[in-house]
């Protein structure tokens, strides 16, 4: 209880805070990282993955491929695949870069499953017939996608860009091996000053964060699944049964990310 | 008009689902396919690419034009409503003339017109379609298909998910909806009552898209073609045969069918 007690103070004291201060801190500083590496890396991801997975959901083409090819990407251990990335990106970049764009890599290839299976779950999920009755109303295959598809599937598909985030907050702890900034430079400070403090203190702060951030996503997806599906307390009953399909589809990625 | 020539549809399986079918469907009536399952009236209710032949609107070829355009100019009302469930019941109304270029603001007004057309009260206009009953529902499916004021109307079982109460008055509506229209309309259904209850001409299918009679409810109940005909609208049971039959003690006159079945009883001539 003292390990908590100590890490918990240090937290807290300001001399941590100082701007300025030698590395790692201030401790602000490297929380900007750890966000920084997050979302760079996260919508790098995304941009790869969201038409991917929309362009597999619509078409259904290429499924097999891809779902081989993403299970294979999980089992990749980032932290090796961290390792072989910064050799060869730093026989090409310089030594300076070449730990951000390692690790952003890393984190991109990291991230990119949790977000190509929300985005072609979703989409897929869709209910044929709605489909089909836009196709009939005259839309074009690309306006079935972004005013039908994408709008229903909503709920998956920022399911799928959450698992993917807290993935990377936690993963991210990891480029500090390659000497890069973020809350992993707290920790291997620690570990390395054998200051128990420090390793605690920026577990929790990991943690915080990632709790924070994924409190952040919840709401999101609350809010796009209420769309379309709320009303009035006298239909609710109605409502929830119509509305349980894909509720509990929603929950797949969020499922993935704890294999 | 629309006219079918020498239409054959053979899917990628290799099944042959349409055979050299031709039929004119005349302007502002309404022709109701009718047949059992497999027998290819859906199909050629969707017929964009025949295999061969050729289906003509007002005498112009479709084969030459895009199909996203043609939906557009087509109105379209589905089996299972196919409302869109992430939009309010006007914003699914306004579907068609949005896709078309129409402001939001004008193709919102004219679907509170519409939802008078097809008889829904507009404190509905702001609700989502999985608040509304089913008969609702599909009352809003052929308000959005009259949304672009279409010359053609194609319905796809629209009636065949609600329950028969709500689907007579479904039809009653329908007709008075075709009097007041006039759409060139082309219905699909397997329910022979149905059929005759909306149509101008019925065509009564065999399985392959062999049609087995065409014509006006009334000559195909005085003559059906064949046996198959008279199978499928129960002529051969005697259903349509009905007789009068008077019994002692009662004050009215009973309608009995072929099997003395009491169908109902003869009311005054309206």
């Amino acid at each position: 209880m003292q390990f908590f007690l100590d890490a918990f103070r240090w937290l807290l004291d300001p001399a941590n805070y100082v701007p300025g201060a030698q590395n790692p801190f201030p401790i602000q500083d490297r929380i900007g990282e750890h966000l920084l590496y997050t979302v760079v890396s996260v919508v790098i991801a995304a941009s790869i993955a969201l038409p991917l997975g929309f362009y597999i959901g619509h078409t259904g083409r290429g499924r097999q491929l891809v779902i081989g090819f993403t299970g294979g990407m999980r089992a990749l251990p980032t932290l090796g695949l961290l390792m072989a990335l910064f050799v060869i990106v730093g026989a090409t970049v310089p030594f300076t870069r070449a730990a951000f764009v390692a690790s952003i890599i890393a984190l991109v290839i990291l991230a990119i499953p949790s977000i190509l299976a929300g985005a072609y779950a979703g989409v897929e999920s869709v209910d044929s017939q709605t489909v089909d009755a836009g196709r009939a109303s005259g839309m074009t295959e690309l306006q079935v996608l972004t005013q039908i598809e994408i709008p229903l599937s909503l709920p998956l598909i920022i399911g799928g860009v959450r698992a993917s985030v807290l993935q990377v907050i936690a993963t991210a702890v990891i480029a500090s091996y390659i000497s890069l900034g973020g809350l992993g430079s707290i920790i291997s400070s620690g570990i390395g000053l054998n200051d128990n403090n420090r390793i605690l203190g920026g577990a929790i702060l990991v943690t915080v964060l990632a709790l924070v951030v994924d409190g952040i996503f919840a709401l999101a997806q609350r809010l796009t699944r209420r769309r379309g599906s709320s009303g009035s307390r006298a239909q609710k009953t109605h409502v929830r049964g119509r509305s349980l399909r894909p509720v509990t589809v929603a929950e797949t990625p969020a499922d993935e990310r704890n294999n | 008009m629309i006219e079918f020539q020498n239409i054959s549809k053979r899917f990628p399986g290799g099944t042959l689902a349409v055979d050299d079918f031709s039929l004119v469907l005349p302007s502002h009536k309404a022709t109701v396919f009718v047949g059992s399952s497999g027998s290819g009236k859906t199909t050629l209710l969707r017929m964009i690419d025949p295999t061969a032949g050729r289906v003509l609107i007002d005498g112009e070829d479709i084969s030459g034009l895009n199909p996203v355009l043609l939906r557009r100019r087509i109105g379209y009302v589905l089996q299972a409503t196919g409302l869109l469930p992430h939009r309010r019941v006007v914003d699914n109304i306004a579907t068609v003339p949005r896709l078309n270029g129409v402001p939001k603001r004008v193709a919102r007004r004219d679907a509170l017109t519409l939802l008078d057309t097809v008889g829904l009260d507009r404190s509905l206009a702001e609700r989502y379609p999985d608040q509304l009953s089913g008969g609702q529902q599909q009352r809003v499916g052929v308000a959005r298909a009259l949304a672009s004021d279409p010359d053609i109307l194609l319905m796809d079982e629209p009636f065949g998910a609600v329950d028969p109460i709500v689907r007579a008055e479904l039809q009653v509506e329908l007709n008075r909806l075709q009097r007041e229209l006039g759409k060139t309309t082309m219905f699909v259904t397997h329910d022979i009552d149905e059929a005759f209850a909306i149509a101008d001409q019925v065509v009564i299918f065999r399985t392959g898209g062999v049609i087995a009679q065409v014509g006006t409810p009334a000559e195909i109940l005085a003559n059906p073609a064949d046996d198959f005909v008279a199978t499928f609208i129960g002529a051969d049971r005697g259903k349509r045969t009905l007789h009068l039959q008077h019994r002692e003690g009662d004050s009215a006159t009973l309608i009995v069918d072929g099997d003395g079945r009491p169908a109902g009883i003869l009311g005054a001539d309206r």
